[in-house]
């Protein structure tokens, strides 16, 4: 029978949890290595569109593309999973032998305790696109199949399949959040004790649909992306996949997420609540939940899309919880903004930069805002990095932060 | 297994206009009679807004409103779980045909506008509602996951939480490849411990035998298997009729979703 009297009420705290295995793919590069090298070598990997997919782009947008997606083959039996999307999240389980880090995750735990919790904003919908362009009489072409490329939960489901899990499958689309929220989702799940390891993290493609979308509303960059510039006029699309595998029970000094926060603007779709009220909350909840003060934080990896409004907002934020005295930066001027894959991708930069002792000055700016009262790097600084907070934002008010260090 | 207290209803779907109408139909006491879904525009949103609101945040925010009231919450004080398989598709649906077509442009507010999480930010922007969100999508596992990880999350941090789900019929050519009959929406107050509103207890595992089936009354035969989310009817049911049960959602992929629910017989 269900107990109906009350137990003693959880502590609303966050309980650090081991970061065991991570993995990134994106335009900076393929896997940690690669990437650790872009960062360290103020390498980017923004380029001119020239790809056939860009057609009716203005000219001079870049984008951060990721090459040899062409070349990815996913396992024949579940091939119906095929698209761009899905094959960048195959590209990030190969690399840094994150598959095998869940295959020894789901012996230690059972593929039944182990969940998928993936964010993605478009999932397979360049898929779609194609099909759409394919119609003949109105319908879509047979071959077209909905479930396994355009459904945002293609994901998950391709990701259980492979890895041969047994755990909840979750897809979260909170737009630009999607791939930090995952981390807090997967966390309910640990501390609620219906799983025992997750696969969290988040992967989202280039597609027409967000390229032009965002060209609409003109908040494309002329140019690779600039945020945190005097000059910055926008974003740059790009595609990434990060993941991170989550347990309970960080050994000490291991690299864990430390707390998470979240909260909503309230205020417009599309535009971020000028004075960065719901920033601030987030950003407020992950220091909270994880009991520390604005002080223990070494490096604030900013959610920096490098449109007007965004950095505008974001400064304001940070300087009105952090004053001066917290060096920050985007790092999405090597990447690109990857939307729903770039909370999950800035995750595993923090965590790169807390094992390099890096700050990774914004790239290609040659003067930051002097609106700015935020302490914005432009250049890489190498000091010891104990605690990152990293920030993402999203269209419908969405905002996440994440805390991410080594356990206590 | 997470548990947690439901304290308000809502529903909404064909023959189902809202949960005090619908009460008697769940429970079997009212014949069920199929009728146009009738979706109330949000009172909450700006004049602007709530004319140009489409039927599937209209749908959201009707439920989600209802279910705050019936539990006499706030909802400034209540995190959100927003659950839909096919979002807004009828905005998604004319950004596709627009890329598909030469020249064809992307309408900026169609592009904020298909974000899946567009119901949860206008339900922030007219409620009022600044604590954390989050929109899920998984298919016809929507109800069942989405609930699996809002009893989560109010057993993880302690905290009540608005669990609305809404489904949308998609048009064509999408309706082709994914049908989805009628509109159907429902939302529940879930919270981490009783109170003088709780209608039930509930919890839910991932996994675990499926109980026997229940033979399915007439509007269960015609409603579950044609909307994601109005494989809530069950709970519903249950929930309305104030007796105990036990359901379980078989998923996508072979495995399946369990619930116990215990009513709250409030004096």
């Amino acid at each position: 029978m269900l107990d109906r009297t009350t137990t003693s009420r959880p502590d609303p705290g966050f309980t650090p949890l081991a970061i065991t295995a991570f993995s990134a793919v994106s335009a900076m590069g393929h896997g940690l290595a690669a990437t650790r090298a872009a960062l360290l070598e103020r390498q980017g990997g923004l380029r001119p569109a020239q790809d056939p997919e860009d057609a009716g782009l203005p000219d001079g947008i870049w984008v951060g593309r990721v090459p040899g997606l062409d070349l990815v083959a996913l396992p024949a039996d579940l091939a119906r999973y095929d698209c761009r999307n899905n094959r960048l999240a195959e590209m990030a389980l190969q690399a840094d032998g994150f598959a095998a880090a869940v295959a020894a995750a789901r012996a230690r735990h059972g593929a039944a305790r182990v969940a998928v919790v993936l964010g993605t904003s478009t999932a397979g919908i360049a898929q779609t696109e194609a099909a759409y362009r394919r119609r003949a009489g109105g319908a879509l072409p047979a071959d077209f199949d909905f479930g396994g490329t355009h459904d945002l939960y293609a994901l998950p489901r391709y990701l259980r399949a492979r890895l041969g899990l047994r755990g909840p499958a979750l897809t979260v689309s909170t737009a630009c959040t999607s791939g930090a929220r995952s981390l807090l989702e997967a966390a309910a799940l640990l501390r609620a004790d219906v799983a025992d390891a997750v696969v969290a993290g988040g992967v989202d493609t280039l597609c027409r649909m967000t390229l032009q979308g965002f060209n609409a509303l003109s908040l494309l960059a002329h140019g690779p992306c600039r945020p945190c510039a005097a000059d910055r006029d926008g974003i740059t699309i790009g595609e990434a996949a990060g993941l991170l595998l989550l347990e309970r029970a960080p050994a000490p000094g291991a690299l864990a997420l430390l707390g998470a926060g979240a909260s909503s603007d309230g205020h417009h779709m599309s535009s971020p609540q000028p004075e960065g009220l719901g920033a601030q909350a987030a950003m407020h909840a992950a220091l909270a939940t994880a009991g520390l003060p604005p002080a223990a934080v070494d490096y604030i990896n900013l959610h920096g899309t490098g449109t007007r409004a965004n950095d505008a907002m974001e400064d304001r934020a940070v300087a009105a919880l952090f004053g001066s005295t917290v060096p920050c930066s985007s790092t999405k001027g090597w990447s690109g903004h990857t939307l729903g894959a770039s909370g999950a991708l800035e995750a595993v930069v923090s965590l790169l930069c807390i094992e390099e002792g890096l700050i990774p000055g914004c790239l290609g700016v040659a003067a930051v805002d002097p609106g700015f009262r935020a302490d914005v790097a432009s250049d890489n600084r190498r000091r010891p990095v104990g605690r990152v907070l990293s920030n993402s934002f999203g269209f419908g008010g969405s905002n996440c932060s994440l805390l991410l260090g080594r356990a206590a | 297994m997470p548990r947690c207290w439901i304290e308000g209803a809502a529903v909404l779907g064909p023959g189902l206009p809202g949960w005090p109408a619908s009460r008697a139909i769940l429970t079997g006491e009212a014949p069920w009679l199929e009728a146009p879904t009738l979706v109330p525009p949000p009172a909450l949103l700006a004049a602007t807004e709530r004319r140009r609101a489409s039927l599937v945040v209209r749908l959201a925010l009707a439920a989600a409103a209802e279910a705050i009231a019936a539990a006499g919450r706030e909802a400034a004080a209540l995190d959100s779980l927003f659950a839909s398989s096919n979002g807004d598709g009828g905005v998604v649906g004319a950004i596709l045909e627009a890329l598909a077509t030469p020249g064809g442009d992307v309408s900026p507010t169609q592009f904020h506008n298909s974000v899946h999480n567009a119901a949860a930010g206008y339900w922030s922007i007219g409620a009022g509602a600044r604590l954390g969100s989050v929109s899920i999508g998984c298919h016809d596992d929507t109800w069942p996951a989405g609930l699996l990880q809002g009893v989560a999350q109010v057993a993880a941090w302690g905290r009540p939480l608005l669990l609305c789900g809404y489904d949308a019929p998609l048009p064509e050519p999408l309706a082709a490849v994914r049908p989805t009959a009628i509109p159907f929406a429902t939302a529940l107050v879930l919270a981490p411990e009783p109170g003088p509103r709780s209608l039930a207890a509930i919890e839910v595992a991932h996994g675990g035998p499926l109980p026997p089936e229940v033979q399915p009354g007439p509007l269960r035969r015609a409603l579950e298997g044609v909307n994601p989310i109005a494989r809530a009817l069950p709970l519903l049911e249950a929930l309305a009729a104030g007796r105990p049960a036990r359901i379980g959602w078989p998923l996508l992929d072979g495995l399946a979703i369990t619930l116990r629910l215990e009513p709250c017989h409030a004096a």
